[in-house]
C-alpha cells in the first residue's frame, strides 16, 4: 500500500510540472502585456519603463522565465503581486481560510444530507419521496449557482431583511451575539454551494444503492434472518458508500471552482474573489499563483480518491 | 392455408425503438418540448415581438413587468423580452457548437486510443492531464487575456463566440474520449469486427462503419447533458465580467448587468435567471430520458 502511495506521488509530480507548464505558457503567450496596467501612468518615460521590464525579468527568453519561476514556486515563493507589493503567498494565505470555512462547511453538509436522501429514495423508489428528492437533484444542478444566490438575496436580504448580502470577513467571533452574526452572514454562501453538492452526491449515491439491492449477497443476508435496518446499513450502505467516497474526493475542486462564483456574488473575500479581481487588474503573479493552487488541489484529490479506495475496497490490491 | 393473417410487422430500428421508449418517459417528453419551445421562442420570437432590443428610453426605466414591457425594463429602459430573446440565442449557440467541438475531439482521441493499443497509454496520459487542469478559473484567465485579441480579428460578436465555444470545448472532451475508448477496447474484440476484419476492410473502414455507430448512443447522451453545462459555464463567464462583451446580449450577461439593481429591479435578474435554468433543467431530463431509452437492459 505505501509502495502504491509512492508510486502515485512520484507519478502527480510530472503532472504538476506539465500544468505549471501550461500556465506559465497561458500567461506568457497572452496578447496582454503584464505592465499594461502596472505603471500604466503615461508620465512614466518609455526608458523607465523598459528599465521596469528588464529589472522584473521580462525581457528573459521564456525558458529561462519558465524554469526561474518554476523553481521558486517550489520553494513556495509565488512572487510579488503587481497591484499590492506583497506577497503573493501572503495574500492567497489571507484569504484561504475564508474560502475553505465556506467551501469546507458547504461540502460536509452536502455530504450529510445527500447520503440519506440517496439511501432512501433508493430503498423506496418510485416513492413520493423519491420522486420528490429526484426532482430536487434535477433542480440542483440545473440552476446556476449565481441565479439561486442572486434569488437568495432578493428573498433573504431585499424583502425580508432577514440576512445581510456582504460577508463581513472582520467580523470576530468573541460572543454569542457575534457568533449569531457570523451564522446569518454564512447562511446564504454556504447554502448555495450545498445545494449543488447535495444533489450531485444524492443522485450518486442513489444509483450505487440501486445497482447492489438486488445482489445476491443481500439476499444472502436477508435469508439469514438479519434485520431490514442492519442489512441496508450494514451490507448495502458500505458497498455502496465506497464509489460515493472517490465521488466526493474527485469533486473537491470543482466546488473551489463555484466557490468562484458564490464569492463573487457575497462578496466573500476568499482566494476566488481574489483570482476574479486579479485577472480584471491584470495581477499576473497572483493570478498564476492562484492557477496553480486550484492544479495542485485537484491532483491531491486525485490522489486521495485513489488512496481511499484502495483502502476501502479490499477486492483492490496494488502490487 | 386460407385466411392466414400475415405476422409481419414494420420492421424498428434501433431510433425507432429509442423514440418509442423516449416517449413513455413524461418528464422527458416534458423537457423536449420545453426545450424545443425555448428555441422557437428565442429564433422566432424576435421576429414575431416587434418591440426593438436597443431602444433606450429612461422614462420607464427599471420599471417591473407590465402589458408593453412583460418581462420589465432595465436602467436605461430597454425591454428585458426582447433583449432574453436574442439573448437566448447566443446562449443556446454556445451549448450546442462547443459541445459538439468537444464530442467530435473525444470520438477522436477515444477511437484511436481505444483501437490502436500503441497509441493508448500516451493518450489517455494526455486526458488525465486535461482532467488535472482546473477549468473554471483556467477558463477566466484564458477568456480574459485573449479576448481582445480575437475581438479585433473577427468583431465583438464572432471573435468572443469562437473563443468562448472553442475554449469551452478543449476543455470538456475528456469524458467523451474516455467513455468511446472503453466502447472501443470492448467492442474491437467482438465477432463482427472481426468478420469485418477478416474480409479485408482496412481500419479507417472498421473504426467508422462497424464501431462508432455502436458508441454513439452513451456519446449522445453524455452530449445532450454536455449542452446543459455547457451553457452554465457561458453564463458563468458572462456573469462574472469574462464572457461576452457589454454590446452583446446573451442570459449570463442581463444577469451580470442586474445584479447591482436587485433591490430595486428584481425582475431584471428573475426572468433571465428562470430562462437559464429552465433550458438547463428540460435538457437534463431529455438526456435522462435518452439515457433510459437508448439502454437496452431496459425496455
Amino acid at each position: 500500500m505505501s509502495r502504491y502511495i509512492l508510486r502515485r506521488l512520484l507519478i502527480a509530480i510530472p503532472t504538476l510540472i506539465v500544468i505549471s507548464f501550461v500556465v506559465f505558457a497561458i500567461l506568457a503567450l497572452a496578447p496582454t502585456d503584464p505592465l499594461a496596467q502596472f505603471g500604466a501612468d503615461p508620465r512614466v518615460p518609455p526608458e523607465v519603463r523598459e528599465r521596469i521590464r528588464e529589472s522584473l525579468g521580462l525581457n528573459d527568453p521564456w525558458p529561462v522565465r519558465y524554469v526561474k519561476w518554476v523553481t521558486s514556486v517550489a520553494r513556495l515563493d509565488f512572487g510579488y503581486s503587481f497591484m499590492s507589493r506583497g506577497p503573493v503567498m501572503d495574500l492567497i494565505a489571507q484569504r484561504l481560510p475564508n474560502t475553505l470555512a465556506v467551501v469546507g462547511v458547504a461540502y460536509v453538509i452536502g455530504v450529510l444530507f445527500a447520503i440519506p436522501i440517496g439511501m432512501v429514495s433508493a430503498i423506496k423508489r418510485y416513492s413520493v419521496f423519491d420522486h420528490m428528492s429526484t426532482t430536487f437533484a434535477f433542480i440542483g444542478f440545473s440552476v446556476p449557482t449565481f441565479f439561486t444566490g442572486l434569488l437568495l438575496i432578493i428573498i433573504f436580504s431585499v424583502k425580508l431583511h432577514w440576512l445581510p448580502f456582504i460577508y463581513d470577513s472582520n467580523l470576530k467571533v468573541t460572543n454569542l451575539a457575534t457568533l449569531g452574526d457570523q451564522i446569518k452572514q454564512s447562511i446564504m454562501p454556504i447554502t448555495v454551494l450545498a445545494l449543488f453538492n447535495t444533489a450531485t452526491i444524492a443522485r450518486y449515491t442513489r444509483s450505487e444503492m440501486l445497482e447492489h439491492l438486488p445482489l445476491d449477497y443481500v439476499r444472502t443476508a436477508r435469508s439469514k434472518g438479519l434485520k431490514e435496518r442492519f442489512v441496508v446499513l450494514r451490507h448495502v450502505l458500505r458497498n455502496s458508500l465506497i464509489p460515493v467516497v472517490t465521488l466526493v474526493a474527485l469533486g473537491i475542486p470543482a466546488v473551489f471552482g463555484g466557490a468562484i462564483v458564490t464569492e463573487q456574488i457575497f462578496r466573500v473575500p476568499g482566494i476566488g474573489e481574489l483570482l476574479v479581481r486579479s485577472i480584471g487588474q491584470g495581477d499576473t503573479p497572483v493570478v498564476a499563483g492562484i492557477l496553480l493552487i486550484f492544479a495542485v488541489l485537484v491532483v491531491l484529490f486525485n490522489l486521495v480518491a485513489d488512496v481511499l479506495y484502495g483502502v476501502l475496497d479490499p477486492r483492490i490490491r496494488y502490487s | 392455408m386460407p385466411g392466414a393473417v400475415e405476422l409481419r410487422r414494420p420492421a424498428r430500428s434501433l431510433w425507432k425503438d429509442a423514440w418509442y421508449q423516449f416517449q413513455r418517459h413524461r418528464l422527458a417528453m416534458a423537457g423536449l418540448v420545453t426545450f424545443l419551445f425555448l428555441v422557437i421562442f428565442t429564433l422566432v420570437g424576435p421576429v414575431v415581438y416587434s418591440t426593438p432590443v436597443n431602444a433606450i428610453d429612461f422614462t420607464v426605466s427599471l420599471q417591473g413587468s407590465s402589458s408593453t414591457h412583460p418581462f420589465g425594463t432595465d436602467d436605461l429602459g430597454r425591454d428585458i423580452l426582447a433583449r432574453a430573446m436574442i439573448g437566448g440565442r447566443i446562449s443556446i449557440a454556445v451549448g450546442i457548437v462547443s459541445v459538439l467541438i468537444a464530442i467530435t475531439l473525444g470520438l477522436f482521441i477515444g477511437a484511436i486510443a481505444g483501437y490502436f493499443a500503441k497509441l493508448d497509454s500516451p493518450l489517455m496520459r494526455l486526458t488525465d492531464l486535461f482532467l488535472s487542469l482546473p477549468i473554471l478559473p483556467l477558463l477566466l484567465v484564458i477568456v480574459y487575456l485573449f479576448r481582445d485579441t480575437l475581438r479585433t480579428a473577427f468583431g465583438p460578436e464572432l471573435g468572443v463566440f469562437l473563443m468562448i465555444v472553442g475554449v469551452i470545448g478543449i476543455l470538456n472532451w475528456m469524458p467523451v474520449a474516455r467513455l468511446v475508448r472503453a466502447s472501443f477496447l470492448s467492442l474491437k474484440q467482438k465477432e463482427f469486427v472481426e468478420a469485418a476484419r477478416s474480409v479485408g476492410d482496412p481500419d479507417s473502414r472498421i473504426i467508422m462503419k462497424h464501431i462508432i455507430p455502436n458508441v454513439l448512443s452513451p456519446v449522445l447522451v453524455a452530449a445532450t447533458i454536455g449542452v446543459g453545462g455547457a451553457i452554465l459555464t457561458e453564463s458563468t463567464l458572462s456573469f462574472l465580467g469574462l464572457g461576452f462583451p457589454s454590446d452583446v446580449t446573451t442570459w449570463g450577461r442581463l444577469l451580470y448587468d442586474a445584479k447591482d439593481y436587485l433591490d430595486i429591479a428584481p425582475h431584471w435578474a428573475f426572468f433571465p435567471g428562470m430562462l437559464i435554468f429552465l433550458t438547463v433543467l428540460s435538457i437534463n431530463y431529455v438526456g435522462d430520458g435518452l439515457r433510459d431509452a437508448l439502454d437496452p437492459r431496459k425496455g
